[in-house]
C-alpha cells in the first residue's frame, strides 16, 4: 500500500498545469489573436487533443501495469476516439460540406448559397 | 477467482473482480465516448442553423465559460489528489480532497444552471431552434453526467465513512476518479469545440 510515498504528485500537478496553461492559450487564440479563423480552429483543436491526452494518460492511470489489464484501457480509448472522428468527420462530410446554411462555413456551394442567402436575409433583417 | 488475491500493489487491483470491473468501466467510458460524438456530430451538422433565436456568438460569454472550464480542470486535480491519498492508505486525505472536487463540481453546475437560464431569458431554448437544441442536448448531457457523479461520489463517501479503505471502496472510488476525469475530458471538447469556436465563427 505505501508504494506511493510521495506526499505530492508530481504528474498530477504538472499535468494540472499543463492544462491550465493550454486552456489559457486557447482563450487568448479565441479573443485575442489575429490568426485567420482556420488557423485559430486547427489550433485549439490541437490544444483540446493535448489536453485529453494530459487527463488520459496523467490523471487516469491509463497505462499502469498493475492493472492487469496491460494495454485494454488504451485500446478502448482508442477505438472510442477513432469512432468520434469517423461519427463527426462523417457526419459533417455528408450533411454539411458543399452546403451553406446560412452565413456560416466557408466550403458553400455557388447554387445552395443563392437559394439560402434568399430566405436568411428576411430572417437577419428580422432581428 | 479471488482466491489469488494479491498482496502488494494498489487495493483496487489485488482481486481479479476489481480488476475485471475496473476494465468494464473502461469499456463504459469508451461507449460513453460514442455517445458524445454521436451529440457532437448532430451539434455540428446543425451548426448556424438558429433560426430566429439569437446566434451563439451574441449569447456566449468568455468570462462564464473559461470560470466553468477553471473550475472543473481543478476538481479533476484534486480527485486525482483524493486517489493519491487512497493509495498511500490515507482515507481522511482521500475523503477532504474527493469532498474539495465535490463542492468544485457544484460550483461548476451552478454555472452551468446559470448559463442555461441566462440563455432561455434571452430567447435561445430547447425548443427555438436546431442549433439551439444540439446545444442544449449536448451540454445537458454533460450536465447531466456531472449531477449523477456529484450524487455517485456522495454515496461512495458515505459508504467509505462507515466501511473505511477495502479492496471494494478502493475500487469503487478508482471507477468514479476514471468518470470524473472523463468528464473533464468531454468537458474539454465542449469547451473548445461549442464555446470556442462558436465565438470565433
Amino acid at each position: 500500500m505505501a508504494k506511493t510515498d510521495k506526499k505530492v504528485p508530481m504528474n498530477h500537478v504538472i499535468g494540472f498545469a499543463l492544462s491550465i496553461i493550454m486552456t489559457l492559450l486557447a482563450a487568448w487564440a479565441v479573443i485575442q489573436s489575429d490568426l485567420p479563423v482556420t488557423w485559430v480552429i486547427v489550433f485549439i483543436m490541437v490544444l483540446a487533443l493535448l489536453q485529453a491526452g494530459v487527463q488520459l494518460f496523467m490523471f487516469m492511470h491509463m497505462t499502469e501495469k498493475e492493472s492487469g489489464g496491460g494495454a485494454v484501457p488504451w485500446n478502448m480509448m482508442f477505438h472510442g476516439f477513432a469512432l468520434a472522428a469517423i461519427l463527426v468527420a462523417g457526419s459533417l462530410f455528408t450533411m454539411s460540406f458543399g452546403f451553406d446554411h446560412g452565413d456560416h462555413g466557408d466550403h458553400g456551394g455557388e447554387h445552395e448559397e443563392h437559394m439560402e442567402m434568399d430566405d436568411s436575409e428576411g430572417d437577419h433583417s428580422g432581428h | 477467482m479471488a482466491a489469488e488475491e494479491l498482496k502488494t500493489g494498489p487495493l483496487e487491483y489485488r482481486t481479479q473482480e476489481g480488476r475485471m470491473t475496473i476494465l468494464g468501466f473502461w469499456i463504459f467510458l469508451a461507449a460513453e465516448v460514442v455517445l458524445f460524438a454521436t451529440l457532437f456530430a448532430t451539434y455540428a451538422v446543425l451548426f448556424g442553423r438558429t433560426g430566429d433565436a439569437p446566434a451563439p456568438m451574441e449569447l456566449f460569454e468568455p468570462g462564464i465559460v473559461l470560470v466553468m472550464t477553471f473550475l472543473l480542470l481543478t476538481s479533476s486535480f484534486t480527485c486525482g489528489l483524493a486517489i493519491h491519498q487512497m493509495r498511500r492508505g490515507n482515507v481522511k486525505g482521500l475523503m477532504t480532497w474527493m469532498i474539495v472536487t465535490l463542492a468544485l463540481g457544484f460550483g461548476f453546475l451552478g454555472f452551468e444552471i446559470y448559463e442555461f437560464v441566462h440563455y432561455v431569458h434571452e430567447g435561445a431554448s430547447l425548443t427555438s431552434s436546431a442549433y439551439w437544441s444540439g446545444f442544449f442536448v449536448l451540454a445537458g448531457t454533460h450536465g447531466l453526467h456531472v449531477t449523477l457523479g456529484t450524487g455517485w461520489a456522495i454515496l461512495l463517501l458515505i459508504q467509505i465513512a462507515r466501511r473505511g479503505l477495502t479492496n471494494v471502496t478502493s475500487r469503487k472510488f478508482f471507477i468514479i476518479s476514471l468518470y470524473w476525469h472523463f468528464l473533464d475530458v468531454i468537458w474539454i471538447f465542449i469547451f473548445t469545440c461549442v464555446y470556442l469556436i462558436g465565438m470565433v465563427i
